[in-house]
């Protein structure tokens, strides 16, 4: 039985995403791991287009490689970090982690690998070609989840907020005019005579 | 094996989360990839909304990656504000020097 074109196209898009996640947790270099998850994400979203999930697959190249992890990189590059001392005691806890990992996964397999998990929507209807994925996210988000889609708008803007207090900065040494100040400024305040006395009558001639 | 079935997106997405979990063994001390090993994680989360959803037949699935990326970018974003009045105040971000709320 021969794979089918589907198939291969989800192994190259599968093989392509863990290699890369892999590289993104053992990178040396952040801005490597950051690249690294760039690719990722792009290999990702052309899986959710073999499901279909054609908006989300655009959103999640726009949203987060676009954004997310450009401001990543920014960061990265931004701070000057001791790359030596952060990667300190790096494979101390990795047999751990990896026994954990190689568990979790094989439980999965053993649930979701199954003959019922493989069956289920195995009659799934393929969309044709004028059918909008768009189209009907839209449709379910302006009518059913309006209020999720409201909070979620919110929680961005809460976001926005927090991270501009957050980085602000005020700077100590700037300067500039106060003008209500500067109008209320009488010259006594500003301007002191003081009449001198002139002692030595010789000095002065030279 | 051969046909593409909702198994093989389950367990992709088992594999990128466990990934994730192991990224943050490794990494304990770098804040920036505990981070980028959240996101993997998030991201394993949503391929399975988005298997579900499609092998379901039901796009509300769709609808809750939606949500799902909407609070993860904000996450994204304060979290790394966060990194960066750490490190202007520190100078580092290294997790070890950062116990001084430590009761």
């Amino acid at each position: 039985m021969l794979m089918s074109f589907e198939t291969l196209v989800f192994y190259m898009f599968a093989v392509i995403t863990v290699f890369a996640s892999l590289r993104v947790i053992t990178a040396r270099n952040p801005v490597h791991a950051a690249l690294f998850l760039v690719l990722a994400f792009c290999t990702a979203a052309g899986v959710w287009m073999l499901l279909e999930a054609e908006f989300l697959a655009i959103t999640l190249v726009l949203v987060y490689v676009g954004a997310v992890m450009v401001l990543f990189l920014f960061v990265v590059m931004m701070l000057d970090i001791n790359l030596e001392q952060l990667r300190e005691g790096f494979w101390r806890w990795f047999p751990f982690g990896a026994l954990l990992a190689i568990i979790m996964v094989f439980q999965m397999i053993w649930v979701l690998g199954n003959r019922q998990t493989a069956e289920t929507g195995a009659q799934v209807i393929k969309h044709a070609a004028n059918y909008s994925n768009t189209k009907e996210l839209g449709r379910l988000i302006y009518t059913d989840y309006v209020y999720a889609f409201e909070l979620a708008a919110v929680l961005l803007l809460v976001a926005i907020v927090a991270a501009i207090a957050l980085t602000l900065r005020r700077r100590k040494d700037a300067r500039s005019q106060e003008p209500d100040k500067q109008i209320l400024v009488k010259k006594a305040d500003r301007l002191r005579i003081v009449s001198v006395v002139v002692e030595n009558k010789e000095n002065k001639s030279q | 094996m051969l046909n593409l079935s909702l198994s093989h997106f389950l367990v992709f997405g088992a594999i990128l989360f466990a990934i994730g979990v192991v990224g943050i063994f490794l990494n304990r001390k770098n804040i920036i990839v505990l981070l980028m090993s959240i996101e993997l994680m998030l991201l394993a989360v949503n391929t399975n909304f988005v298997a579900f959803s499609h092998y379901l037949n039901d796009v509300s699935g769709q609808i809750f990656v939606f949500f799902i990326l909407t609070v993860a970018a904000a996450e994204a974003a304060i979290g790394l504000a966060i990194l960066i009045v750490l490190f202007r105040n520190l100078r580092t971000i290294n997790v070890d020097d950062l116990g001084s709320l430590k009761g």
